[in-house]
């Protein structure tokens, strides 16, 4: 009697000692592959070569007069400071709307060899709370051309 | 004029004040035994709801009329915002969340006292009184830090509106109230988790109570997070439902954790096992629901030392480790008593198949939970900024899913108590063997991916096993009753709520996780800089640029463009009509997708870029999601499942016996206390 019930604990046991083991398993294999450093300008700077080929968040500010979308090939170039340094970004894909010069910016990718972050997402930073609104621009005024050509 | 600002702020101090002192009135009730104080107890739990509903009623009179003294209207109040999207605005900001929030405990605390006035006599007191602590949890934060009654003052002739993501589609006037009446509700089985063990009645009643206040939040939730799903594919623009952000997990992980309770009650019920399980999962759902909110709400998800800047991270942290600690040291007080009368009789039963349906819900929940938190204690202990990425979640919850899946069909065809290997044959030849040609049939059509293969399979299997029970169940009426087909049907369902309903949410959950599957192995997308007149094609679409445009709208100004869509053969599908939104308190526009849906797919279009001095060119991303339609039908099905289960009836515990062939319909004498 004694005997049916260890051995009944002994396959129970075993089975939770599997799942708990293959879960344990596959957690630590995935966070050791998925996780991705968030890095500034000059924190990937100082980083240089430890971080190569690594997938990397870079976020930083757009710099003005650096932006070039080539609509045909549907590539994107630009820069991304901070206060003290830069990087040179490419992207695939057409940017986000409100993408623009002086935005702040999140780029996720890979830092590659030659220097360049190479990107296949660009993000526009927003706050996920509900922060009060700044000081917005007014769109109407310049997309104004686009109402009047609807005759409105 | 009315000063809204003084009555708001009076409501929500009445409120306080009254959950204090019900609290109080409700312990000593309990303690003394006293009915006479119950009474008092009852009547103060439907004051604090009284004044909670004045609150409310004054937010939304304010909001309504544009008062902008007060200092949440002058916050997302704004008098271009249309009039539906001002009254949902409740819950667009920190401030009136909380106080809707307050309200819905309110309302259910008011509720549970109201339906349980003549039963519980012992409880009932304790249920009111923990109702009403974390009542005065809340009402504190409104009085406090919260307080969305407060006086501006010069008044502004106009606000800013609500947050733009939050006034950019109807759905927002449902997700958010549907995932609060789920959050919320989960206080209402851990109140009864606290009054059974002060009574130290940890029998069937308390388990009984709360599965039956576990459920319909449970419903919520389930609905609520399919609503979040439906509501970020139709808004944000991206494509996709789910984004593993740690918001949208916050309401996933207490819908796993009850999930996993109202399987494991079952196995308490049946077999008196499980005890202080059963008890660390409602405490467990609660606090992760107030952990959600925190994480939703304290700002800490920006960063981590930026939530202690506010006093509502730290209020909130300090409710968490009370709850926490309370909990444990209940349990601990009462563990004499949670001994299990019941034991496993054979590893081949039902409620083995609970136990790993258990195990493997919790796992899922501290994966999810890991993952969540993972970047947040990194960057305490290390000060690196890290995140985790979809891929974890995806790699970690799928093989989970799918073996939750396959149990889904294996546990309810098992008998409780031991099984008869001969008839645990019969009963899955069949289903497996429809598993197993699924699968076939799916890897000779040349499908190559895992995933796919391996989840059609176990959707077969479960599919087969719940037909069959339906199977059983109606020839069981027929020979009860003499009724056949839908009659007979119509009757298994009436008289079998709980059991058939169940049945029924699997099935919608079934349809969900094969719809997922399917979205995520043969979802493509193109993104194409079209010129007016010029057309891109994507799959058997062709997808035409005839316009881009702009509209002034009272609150927004709108670019939108208009794209004519056919089908490879040339025939017209009609047109659809993505579109920018600029709204003036937020730099950046806000999409409304264009989505086209058929029984197969979504045709999804977002309006990436266009031309914006002459509207020639638009620059489009189109994304064929296959199944994704199914998503949201299989959130129905689930809803209705859940109906049918929570469904009052009288009937249920009489009629339940007859219905189940199994031996183990005999074994109700095991149930409760011995």
């Amino acid at each position: 009697m004694s005997n049916r019930k260890s051995r009944k604990r002994l396959w129970m046991g075993l089975g939770i000692a599997a799942v708990v083991g293959a879960v344990a398993l596959l957690v630590t294999g995935g966070l050791k592959d998925n996780v991705v450093f968030f890095l500034t300008p000059s924190e990937l700077e100082a980083k240089g070569a430890d971080v190569y080929d690594q997938p990397l968040r870079l976020g930083g500010q757009v710099k003005p007069g650096t932006v070039d979308w080539d609509a045909e090939a549907s590539e994107l170039e630009f820069v991304l400071r901070d206060d003290s340094s830069q990087v040179r970004v490419h992207s695939d894909g057409a940017p986000p709307s409100m993408f623009q010069a002086g935005i702040g910016v999140v780029v996720e990718g890979h830092y590659s060899r030659d220097g360049v972050f190479r990107s296949d997402r660009v993000m526009v930073k927003h706050s996920n709370e509900y922060s009060a609104p700044k000081e917005g621009e007014h769109p109407q005024e310049a997309y104004r051309t686009l109402i009047e050509k609807n005759g409105q | 004029m009315l000063d809204l600002n003084l009555l708001g702020t009076a409501s929500v101090v009445a409120a306080l004040i009254g959950a204090l002192c019900t609290a109080g009135v409700g312990y000593w009730a309990g303690y003394r035994r006293r009915p006479r104080l119950d009474v008092v107890a009852r009547r103060g739990v439907y004051f604090v709801f009284f004044a909670m509903t004045a609150a409310l009623a004054v937010m939304e009179i304010a909001l309504l009329t544009h008062d902008f003294s007060v200092s949440y209207v002058a916050s997302v109040g704004s008098r271009q915002t249309p009039a539906y999207y001002t009254a949902i605005s409740l819950w667009s900001s920190l401030d009136g969340s909380i106080l809707f929030w307050g309200w819905i405990l309110a309302a259910y605390a008011a509720l549970v006292a109201r339906a349980n006035r003549n039963t519980y006599p012992r409880m009932m007191p304790y249920v009111n009184a923990t109702m009403m602590v974390v009542g005065v949890f809340f009402f504190t934060m409104l009085v406090g830090p919260a307080n969305p009654f407060g006086e501006v003052s010069p008044v502004p002739a106009d606000g800013p509106g609500p947050n733009p993501l939050l006034q950019n589609h109807p759905l927002m006037g449902l997700h958010p109230p549907l995932l609060y009446l789920g959050y919320v509700g989960m206080a209402v089985p851990f109140a009864f988790a606290v009054a059974a063990l002060l009574t130290g009645n940890l029998g069937e009643k308390w388990i009984r109570a709360s599965r039956r206040w576990m459920l319909p939040p449970w419903a919520f939730l389930s609905l609520g997070i399919v609503a979040g799903a439906w509501w970020s594919y139709e808004v944000l623009g991206w494509g996709g439902y789910w984004a593993w952000d740690p918001v949208e997990n916050a309401s996933f992980l207490p819908w796993l954790t009850a999930t996993a309770f109202l399987h494991s009650v079952m196995v308490q019920e049946r077999r008196g096992m499980l005890k202080t399980w059963n008890l660390s999962l409602v405490m467990g759902t609660f606090l992760l629901t107030l952990f959600g909110t925190f994480l939703t709400r304290s700002g800490i998800l920006d960063s981590v030392h930026a939530f202690t800047e506010g006093l509502i991270g730290p209020i909130f942290l300090a409710f968490m480790t009370f709850v926490l600690v309370a909990s444990l040291g209940l349990i601990a007080w009462r563990s004499d008593r949670l001994h299990a009368p019941g034991t496993l009789e054979d590893v081949a039963s039902r409620e083995t198949a609970f136990i790993f349906n258990n195990l493997l819900f919790v796992a899922l929940t501290f994966t999810v939970l890991l993952g969540t938190v993972f970047p947040l204690i990194v960057e305490a202990f290390e000060g690196s900024r890290i995140s985790v990425g979809p891929p974890y979640f995806d790699m970690v919850s799928a093989p989970i899913g799918l073996a939750l899946l396959f149990l889904m069909g294996i546990g309810p065809a098992l008998p409780w108590g031991r099984a008869d290997w001969d008839r645990v044959r019969r009963t899955f030849a069949v289903p497996l063997g429809v598993g197993l040609a699924v699968s076939a049939a799916t890897l000779a059509v040349g499908v190559r991916q895992v995933y796919p293969v391996l989840t059609f399979g176990a959707a077969g299997f479960v599919m087969t096993t719940i037909a069959d029970e339906f199977r059983r169940g109606m020839e069981a009426r027929r020979r009860i009753s003499g009724a056949r087909g839908l009659r007979a049907l119509w009757e298994l369902l009436a008289k079998n709520r709980r059991r058939y309903g169940g049945y029924v949410v699997h099935t919608g959950i079934v349809v969900i996780v094969v719809a997922l599957s399917i979205s995520r192995a043969w979802r493509f997308e193109r993104e194409a800089t079209i010129q007016t007149g010029e057309a891109m094609t994507i799959g058997d679409y062709r997808v035409e640029l005839a316009e881009v445009w702009g509209e002034d709208q009272p609150q927004r100004f709108v670019v939108g463009s208009t794209f004519d869509i056919s089908s490879g053969e040339g025939d017209r599908l009609g047109t659809m009509e993505p579109s920018l939104n600029f709204y003036p308190n937020s730099e950046q526009p806000i999409a409304t997708p264009a989505v086209r849906s058929s029984p197969k797919e979504d045709l999804y279009l977002t309006l990436m870029a266009f031309d914006s001095e002459e509207g020639r060119h638009a620059t489009v991303r189109a994304i064929v999601n296959p199944g994704v339609p199914w998503l949201w039908i299989g959130g129905l099905i689930v809803g209705l499942g859940a109906i049918l289960a929570v469904w009052p009836t009288g009937s249920t515990r009489t009629s339940r016996s007859v219905s189940i062939p199994h031996r183990a319909a005999d074994r109700r004498g095991d149930e409760g206390p011995p």
